[in-house]
């Protein structure tokens, strides 16, 4: 049917596979083999367009293969595979499907051509991935899948109608560089901005990624934002809005994240403030910065993985993942407790981790570009990092005040999928060249220079400093049982108040509108009846005798006006 | 003897095929099998017998439509007499078209009426009903098919007392169908007179009875007095059998006693067949010309068929049985074809013929439904229909599309006539008639709501249990119920055959051959 079998559908046909396949450990192993034989194919496709389907007159382009789309497409076969290892104890059918599908339409939307490939891959992960979150099974967790569902959908929806006016303005849906300016390319922008978490369209994620399953969460962190952040840097590279867009990503979750007690939702904030920075990086839109984009990227799912990895081991092993209840793990949970530093370390940015080779691309192409003010905020913002997810979610969880709690240590699986995310972590700080050379466009950097490294650590070193005495001094948020109001608050509090107190009001009107409009029908019903019903000469018989006046009545006036 | 005969070449006699005797075996199959029951007087035979005389009916008449349904016309001679002095058959595809509604809805009852007649009509008198069922249909189909006026009136006399006896059926329910039939009866006779008296002036002024004759002697005088009497007696008269308001007062008790297939048979036929005789003398045999000199259509049938949408509608909403509101309906929607032939364009023939066809099924479905009520419940008040909607779901589901159909809600047969109307009113500049073609439709919303408000809305008596007809009595019904819809959606069979008859009939006589 095609020239090459579009990557996606291997995921489609392990996941139908998986559907039927009996033991849930055959179904954990295909799940492993699918995202290898995938990376496979991504690693050895050449450059090009394939996989074209004719519909409606359109073409659709499901396998456009180039750099940008090569490089997101390895690391979310790589995300596939640590995510379905971390899983490999799930015996639920559902939640490997849906793993399946969903990173099957990740792929799917970066390898689309077209905005209808997109679309259909956009509401394919959408719909995929809200089964991660509810399979949870609690009532919370439905809840929140349903407001996900909702905003992922509607992301979609909007996708679509852009890219129908795009169409109608246009004449193509090729998903290419577009310029803001016209309704088509807004819609378009302002849905890659809903599915990646754009400021005050962010909620969906600190609301979601904290309530799906253990595994979950890993697996969902790796896509549904990266893949905006691809349709951005494909479609709105250089946009400066973005700039300032992502620079407010970066700071706004820091605040955030400092007060937050569950520890998944501090790390979702801290994707939020990581998002910052690849957004900042398409909006310069020089090929360093989208060097740095796609790079930041693929080291972000590495780390973010990890990170979300061990706090959900905790949260495996302990039932709870608030900071507030945990401390003291890391005597029985030692290794869990190095692959989190080592995530922390990443994401921190600190030198021989993945974080320093990576997010440096980015920072200096602001500097490079003269966005100085926007530097300082990247800089500032970095400082944060180390604080909320480089300190104090394993300072919290593995180190603090001692909760008494002493789990077991994580499963082999476990340790064995952190363990190798963790040395990807190391590896690509320690090695770039690899990583370097699959990115979009030629990179001539070099992240180890003497002034770079000292300039982070000082930076590091000092924001350490800082945890250290605030928390000697008692000035640190102290980690208690709260919740955090966030601007999604707006919308999941006060809206429906308004909307139910208004239908309240609506509801009495039109009531009392129907009774007296039943009263005032009723009677003229009985009325009619009264007129008209069947005793009445109207509607009632008659006798021939009348019949028989109507017939000649009739016959006389047609007589008269034939002979007139 | 076949289409291409002309009277100045001699006649040879070749061998005809099965398919040249069409239009007589369309006749000759139900008239010989009515007799036929009679005689073998074996009960169990005569539903079969009735039942294939009726579906080879339906072949027949499809075979007929296929030929003629392009615009051409069939002429076939009995007994090899030429006409104008023998008596002619003649198809074309006004005809044809009618033939096919009636032959198929009579198949369709008839099917039906296998289970379902057993609760209005003793078993013993099941052979004479299916004899009188074929003979009506034979009336009814001779009637259309016919090319000679007075072969028309004997046609008609035999479906007529046929009919008489049919309604008196429904004696074995109610007392009543006797003085409704007799009432029909002598109502009934009036209106076959007055055709006669018609046919006998034209007789007198022309000296002859072959429809294509008459057309062409009429045409040569139009301010004869005697001619124009001709034409007043036979509209009165065929108006009568075909209810147009207000010469309808002998249907609806008529339809409210006679027995549940005999109504569904004839409102379905029965009536569009008086129509058909309407249409054909008007057009064919008086041609365009001589309506457009003599007003009787500006004056008689354009103002009574508003009264007829409007006056019968709300008669129908004041109804509480389901048989006598539909059978007020029939009234209203004839209003619908003879605004039709009021608005006297191409378009709105075409809305008439279209109509016809269109309400034909709908009604024929919707007292099939009633039928199927009056099986389980007993009879057909809105008392006793409450929350039959629970109780017999197949049955008032398929109530429900054909009463969407009479609506004419989009998507069924009722919105495609109505919408050809509605635009034949715009075509002539007569906006208002078209306004008030709609507001007719919203009485008709009404008084289909009360049918479904009696059916879902009520809550069933106590106890009642979930009785549903057999599926043999279901089929028929949502063939029809599934028709109207059919016909809503695909409009090339119905439109194409309707687009035809109306440039046949505008187009006034071909005359002689």
């Amino acid at each position: 049917m095609f020239d090459i079998f579009p990557t996606a559908f291997i995921f489609f046909a392990g996941a139908l596979i998986v559907a039927i396949a009996p033991g849930h450990r055959l179904r954990s192993a295909i799940a492993l083999l699918i995202p290898v034989m995938a990376a496979w194919q991504v690693y050895n496709i050449p450059e090009g367009v394939f996989a074209r389907a004719e519909i409606f007159g359109q073409t659709l382009e499901m396998m456009r293969v180039d750099k940008l789309s090569r490089v997101f497409a390895l690391i979310f076969c790589i995300a596939a595979f640590l995510g379905n290892l971390y899983a490999w104890h799930v015996r639920d059918r559902v939640q490997q499907l849906a793993a399946l599908f969903y990173s099957g339409s990740a792929l799917g939307a970066v390898f689309a051509g077209d905005l209808i490939t997109l679309f259909f891959y956009w509401e394919g992960t959408a719909i995929a991935s809200v089964f991660l979150i509810w399979a949870r099974g609690t009532i919370g967790a439905y809840n929140t899948g349903l407001r996900y569902l909702i905003i992922q959908i509607m992301s979609g929806v909007i996708l679509l109608s852009g890219a129908a006016l795009l169409w109608r303005e246009t004449g193509s849906i090729a998903f290419d560089k577009m310029t803001l300016g016209s309704l088509g390319t807004w819609l378009i922008f302002i849905s890659f901005g809903m599915k990646c978490a754009f400021p005050l369209m962010h909620n969906w994620l600190q609301d979601s990624y904290p309530a799906a399953t253990v595994t979950g969460t890993v697996i969902l962190s790796a896509f549904t934002t990266k893949l905006a952040v691809y349709a951005l840097a494909r479609g709105f590279a250089g946009t400066e809005i973005l700039i300032y867009i992502g620079a407010i990503m970066t700071l706004f979750p820091i605040f955030f994240a400092e007060i937050e007690n569950d520890l998944r939702r501090v790390l979702a904030y801290s994707l939020n403030n990581q998002l910052g920075f690849m957004v900042v990086g398409v909006g310069i839109g020089t090929e360093m910065a989208l060097n740095g984009t796609a790079s930041h990227a693929f080291a972000h799912i590495l780390y973010k993985a990890l990170l979300f990895m061990s706090v959900g081991a905790v949260l495996f092993r302990t039932g709870t993942s608030k900071a507030s209840e945990l401390g003291g793990l890391c005597r029985t949970m030692p290794k869990t407790a190095i692959f989190c530093l080592i995530g922390a370390a990443s994401i921190s940015a600190f030198p021989l981790f993945s974080g320093f080779v990576t997010k440096s691309l980015i920072v200096d192409a602001t500097a490079e570009n003269h966005y100085t003010l926007i530097w300082a905020v990247l800089v500032f913002a970095s400082a944060g990092v180390l604080s909320h997810s480089g300190i104090k979610i394993p300072y919290f969880t593995f180190f603090g005040h001692d909760s008494g709690l002493r789990p077991k240590e994580a499963p082999l699986h476990m340790l064995l999928a952190m363990g190798i995310t963790a040395f990807l972590c190391i590896y690509i700080g320690v090695n770039p060249d690899p990583l370097y050379a699959l990115l979009p466009y030629e990179v001539e950097y070099h992240p180890y220079t003497m002034n770079h490294v000292v300039a982070q650590l000082q930076l590091l070193c000092f924001a350490l400093l800082a945890f250290v005495i605030l928390m000697k001094t008692g000035l640190h948020p102290p980690e208690v049982r709260a919740i955090n109001l966030d601007t999604d608050w707006i919308y999941r509090r006060i809206l429906p108040d308004i909307v139910m107190s208004f239908g309240r009001g609506l509801g009495a009107v039109w009531t009392s509108a129907g009774q007296s409009a039943g009263m005032f029908f009723g009677d003229f019903y009985k009325w009619l009846e009264k007129v008209l019903g069947p005793e009445t000469g109207v509607s009632g018989v008659r006798p021939v005798g009348t019949m028989t006046l109507w017939v000649s009545v009739l016959l006389s006036i047609s007589l008269v006006i034939a002979y007139l | 003897m076949a289409s291409s005969v002309s009277l100045s070449e001699p006649i040879h006699h070749v061998a005809l095929s099965l398919a040249d005797q069409l239009p007589i075996l369309q006749i000759i199959i139900p008239f010989i099998t009515a007799p036929l029951i009679v005689f073998l007087g074996v009960r169990q035979l005569a539903w079969p017998l009735a039942f294939l005389a009726s579906v080879l009916c339906v072949v027949t008449s499809s075979l007929l439509l296929k030929q003629v349904i392009d615009g051409s016309e069939i002429s076939y001679q009995l007994g090899g007499w030429a006409p104008p002095l023998g008596i002619e058959y003649r198809v074309d595809a006004v005809n044809a078209f009618v033939l096919l509604l009636i032959s198929g809805i009579a198949s369709v009852v008839l099917f039906w009426a296998r289970l379902g007649l057993k609760a209005e009509v003793p078993e013993r008198s099941h052979a004479l009903f299916y004899a009188l069922f074929l003979l009506c249909l034979t009336g009814l189909m001779g009637v259309v098919i016919t090319g000679d006026a007075f072969n028309v009136f004997v046609f008609l006399e035999i479906s007529s007392l046929s009919t008489y006896v049919l309604i008196a059926q429904g004696c074995h329910q109610d007392k009543r169908a006797f003085t409704a039939s007799y009432n029909y009866l002598i109502m009934g006779t009036i209106g076959a007179t007055f055709f006669v008296i018609g046919i006998g002036f034209l007789y007198m002024a022309t000296g002859t009875l072959n429809m294509a004759d008459l057309a062409d002697r009429i045409a040569l005088q139009h301010d004869n007095r005697t001619i124009q009497a001709a034409f007043a007696f036979i509209v009165v008269g065929m108006g009568l059998k075909a209810a147009i308001y207000p010469l309808h007062l002998w249907m609806p008790n008529a339809y409210t006693f006679a027995p549940s297939p005999v109504v569904a048979f004839l409102s379905g036929t029965a009536t569009k067949m008086a129509l058909y005789v309407l249409l054909r003398f008007m057009f064919t045999v008086f041609q365009p010309a001589f309506l457009e000199e003599v007003p009787l259509i500006e004056a008689i049938i354009l103002p009574f068929a508003i009264v007829a949408m409007f006056a019968s509608s709300i008669s129908a909403f004041a109804q509480r049985d389901l048989k006598r509101m539909l059978a007020h309906s029939s009234v209203a929607q004839l209003g619908y074809m003879m605004l039709g032939i009021g608005l006297f364009s191409h378009t709105g023939l075409t809305a008439t013929v279209i109509h016809l066809f269109n309400h034909g099924i709908t009604k024929a479905a919707l007292f099939l439904g009633v039928g199927c009520y009056v099986f389980v419940v007993g009879g057909a008040s809105y008392e006793k229909l409450k929350g039959l909607g629970k109780t017999m779901p197949w049955t008032s589901a398929a109530m429900v599309i054909a009463g969407l159909s009479l609506v004419g809600v989009p998507g069924t047969a009722g919105f495609v006539s109505k919408w050809i109307l509605v635009q034949a009113a715009f075509e002539q500049g007569w906006w208002i008639f078209a306004f008030l073609i709609v507001l007719s439709s919203i009485l008709a919303v009404a008084y289909v709501w009360r049918m479904i408000e009696a059916l879902y809305l009520a809550s069933p008596a106590e106890g009642a249990m979930s009785q549903e007809v057999p599926f043999l009595m279901l089929l028929p019904l949502w063939a029809l119920a599934l028709s109207t819809l059919y016909f809503g959606l695909f409009t090339d069979i119905t439109l194409g055959a309707a687009k035809a008859a109306a440039s046949g009939l505008m187009s006034g006589s071909s005359g002689m051959f």
